[in-house]
C-alpha cells in the first residue's frame, strides 16, 4: 500500500472512531468533568500550592482522558469484530493500531486541554514556555494512548481492559511526582518511578510551566522512545494473538 | 479463468490441524461453497485466504496474488461478509458505506454515486440515515454485503450469509446473492445449511475434519447417492426400535432419530420386509413408510460419514 492510502485510512479510522465512540455526548461530559471534579476537590482541599499540583494535574487528566477511553475503544472493537474489518481493508496493522492511539490521543488532548485551561484560571498555574508545554502534553497523551492499546490487545474483555488499566495508572498516581515530588521517596521507588513514562510527563509539564529548562528535550526524546516502542509491543502483541 | 488458487493449504492452531492440506480452484463468476459442520475447518480457511491469519504450510493464490507475500493487493480485489454483521451500530447506514469506501480508497467523485447504486440494489435508500444498530437483522445482512461490494471486488468470501435470519430475510439475501453471480461476481460460500448451498452454488467442496472428501457439482453430488434409494420411516411414540435391532439388514446406512429412521438400502423390499417383522416384535407401530429420492443432505450424509442425528443438531444450533 502506498504512504498516501495508509494515510487516507489512518485517518478514515480517527474521523470514524472520534464520530461513533469519542465525541458521544456521555464521553464528552466525562471528559470535561473529570478534570473539573479534580480541580475543585483540590481547590477545596487545600488552596495553597495548587499551582504547584497543576501539572501532575494534567498529566493524570491525559493518563486517564486517554487510557480510559483507548482501551474500551479497542476492547469492543475486537469483541464485535468491527477491528476484524479494519484488517480486512487494505491497510497495514500498524496504520490501524496508529490511528487507534491517535483516536484516543486526540480525546486526551482535550481533556487535559480543559485540565490545563482550569489550572491557569482558577489554580493560579502559569504555562512559561507554552511550546514545550504543548509538546509534552501531545507526548503524554500519545504514550498513555499507546499504553491503552497494549492493554486492549493483551485482554479479551473490557472489564479485563479496565481492570488492567487500573494495575498500571494507580500506581503511577502516586509514584510518577504528581502529589509526591520524586526526591522526597524512598530510592527504590525512585528507580520504579524512572520506568513509567508519566514520571517524565510530570517532570517535563512542571519545567515547562515554571520555566525551568532542567530536561525537558531529555524528556521529549524518552517520552518519543516509550510511544514507539509502546505501539511496537501492541503490534507485536496483536499479531501474536492472532497466531 | 481461475481467481481463487488453492494448494496444500495448512493450518495448524497450537495441537489442531484446522485445516489438512486442502487444493481447489475458484473460477471466475463461479459461486463455490465450502459445506461442512462446525469445526470442520470453514472459518480458518477463510480467515486464511483473506489474510487475516497466516497458513502453516501451502500456498493460494487470489487474482494471482499470494495471500502471504502480497496481502495487500488481495486485500484490494475481495469482499468479506463475515458471520457477524460487524459493522458500527453508532452510524448510520450511509455513514458506515462512506466510512468503508474511505477504507478501500475509492476516489471522492466516485464514493457517493456508488455508495447510492449500492443503496439501490439492496432496497437500502430508506434506511439510509438510520442507524446500523437500529436496523433489523436482514437489512444489517444487506448494509453489511453492500459494504463489501463498495469496491467491487474479483471475489466475495461470504461466511454463513443467511445464519440467524428468519425465513423471508435469508429468502431475499439468497435472491441477492444469486443476482450478484448473474451478474459476473465470484462467490465463495461458507454455509452448514445444505439446501441453501445447493440453491446457490455451481460447485460445492465437502469439509471434514479440515479435509476436503469431495468436489463436485450440486447435481453430481446428488447423483452419487441417487443409485441407493432412501426408506423412510416414521414410528409411533412408545416402544422403539433401536439400532442394534437393525444390524443385520442389508443396508448401507441407517440413521435414527426421534421417531424417524432413514435406511440407505438397494435392497428396499427385503429391508422393508424384515423392518416389519422387527417391529411387529418389539410391538412398535409405524406410523408412515416412504421411498424419498436422496438430496443433497442425504449425499453429504453419505459422503462425509456423518451421522444424521449430528446434521440435526448442526441446524439446531447445538453442535
Amino acid at each position: 500500500m502506498s504512504l498516501g492510502e495508509e494515510l487516507g485510512g489512518i485517518l478514515a479510522i480517527i474521523e470514524k472512531d472520534l464520530k461513533a465512540y469519542y465525541f458521544k455526548p456521555p464521553n464528552i461530559s466525562w471528559g470535561i468533568l473529570f478534570p473539573i471534579v479534580l480541580a475543585l476537590s483540590f481547590s477545596l482541599r487545600s488552596p495553597e500550592g495548587l499551582a504547584d499540583l497543576a501539572p501532575g494535574l494534567i498529566a493524570m487528566a491525559a493518563l486517564f482522558g486517554t487510557t480510559s477511553m483507548e482501551a474500551i475503544v479497542i476492547t469492543f472493537e475486537k469483541r464485535i469484530g468491527a477491528l476484524e474489518r479494519l484488517q480486512l481493508a487494505p491497510i497495514s496493522l500498524v496504520s490501524i493500531l496508529v490511528s487507534k492511539v491517535l483516536g484516543g490521543t486526540i480525546f486526551g488532548l482535550v481533556i487535559s486541554t480543559v485540565m490545563a485551561f482550569l489550572a491557569t484560571m482558577f489554580l493560579g498555574a502559569e504555562i512559561t514556555n507554552l511550546l514545550a508545554f504543548t509538546m509534552i502534553l501531545l507526548l503524554t497523551t500519545i504514550v498513555h494512548s499507546a499504553l491503552g492499546a497494549l492493554v486492549a490487545v493483551s485482554v479479551k474483555e473490557v472489564f479485563e481492559a479496565q481492570t488492567l488499566s487500573n494495575y498500571f495508572r494507580f500506581p503511577m498516581i502516586f509514584l510518577c511526582g504528581i502529589f509526591l515530588p520524586l526526591d522526597k521517596m524512598p530510592i527504590v521507588l525512585q528507580y520504579l518511578a524512572r520506568l513509567l513514562p508519566l514520571t517524565y510527563s510530570v517532570e517535563a509539564l512542571r519545567e515547562a510551566m515554571t520555566g525551568t529548562n532542567g530536561t525537558i528535550l531529555l524528556n521529549v526524546l524518552i517520552l518519543s522512545g516509550y510511544s514507539v516502542l509502546l505501539l511496537y509491543l501492541s503490534v507485536a502483541q496483536f499479531r501474536r494473538n492472532q497466531e | 479463468m481461475v481467481v481463487l488458487e488453492v494448494k496444500k493449504l495448512s493450518k495448524q492452531w497450537k495441537h489442531i490441524k484446522a485445516v489438512d492440506s486442502i487444493s481447489f480452484d475458484v473460477n471466475e463468476g463461479e459461486v463455490f461453497g465450502f459445506l461442512g459442520p462446525n469445526g470442520a475447518g470453514k472459518t480458518t480457511t477463510i480467515k486464511m485466504l483473506v489474510g487475516l491469519t497466516k497458513p502453516t504450510s501451502g500456498s493460494a493464490h487470489v487474482a494471482g496474488y499470494d495471500i502471504v507475500k502480497e496481502p495487500g493487493e488481495v486485500k484490494k480485489r475481495i469482499g468479506v461478509v463475515p458471520e457477524n454483521s460487524n459493522l458500527y451500530d453508532e452510524l448510520t447506514v450511509q455513514e458506515n458505506l462512506r466510512f468503508v469506501s474511505k477504507l478501500y480508497h475509492i476516489r471522492a467523485q466516485r464514493r457517493e454515486s456508488r455508495i447510492n447504486e449500492l443503496l439501490d440494489i439492496f432496497q437500502l435508500k430508506e434506511y439510509s440515515n438510520r442507524p446500523f444498530g437500529k436496523l433489523s437483522k436482514g437489512l444489517k445482512r444487506r448494509t453489511v454485503l453492500a459494504a463489501a461490494l463498495l469496491h467491487e471486488p474479483q471475489i466475495v468470501f461470504m461466511d454463513e450469509p443467511t445464519s440467524g435470519l428468519d425465513v423471508l430475510s435469508a429468502r431475499n439475501l439468497r435472491e441477492i446473492i444469486s443476482g450478484l453471480a448473474d451478474s459476473g461476481v465470484t462467490i465463495f460460500l461458507t454455509t452448514h445449511y445444505i439446501e441453501e448451498a445447493g440453491q446457490l452454488c455451481d460447485r460445492i467442496a465437502l469439509l471434514v475434519k479440515g479435509k476436503i472428501v469431495e468436489i463436485d457439482s450440486p447435481e453430481a453430488l446428488r447423483n452419487r447417492v441417487q443409485d441407493t434409494p432412501l426408506l423412510q420411516i416414521r414410528v409411533d411414540e412408545g416402544p422403539q426400535i433401536s439400532l442394534e435391532d437393525l444390524k443385520g439388514l442389508r443396508a448401507e446406512k441407517i440413521s435414527l432419530n426421534q421417531g424417524e429412521l432413514l435406511i440407505h438400502t438397494t435392497d428396499v423390499q427385503g429391508v422393508l420386509y424384515e423392518i416389519m417383522k422387527i417391529a411387529a416384535d418389539k410391538k412398535v407401530t409405524i406410523l408412515d413408510v416412504q421411498t424419498v429420492k436422496p438430496g443433497l443432505e442425504d449425499a453429504f450424509i453419505q459422503l462425509t460419514g456423518l451421522s444424521l442425528e449430528y446434521m440435526k443438531a448442526e441446524k439446531e444450533g447445538k453442535k
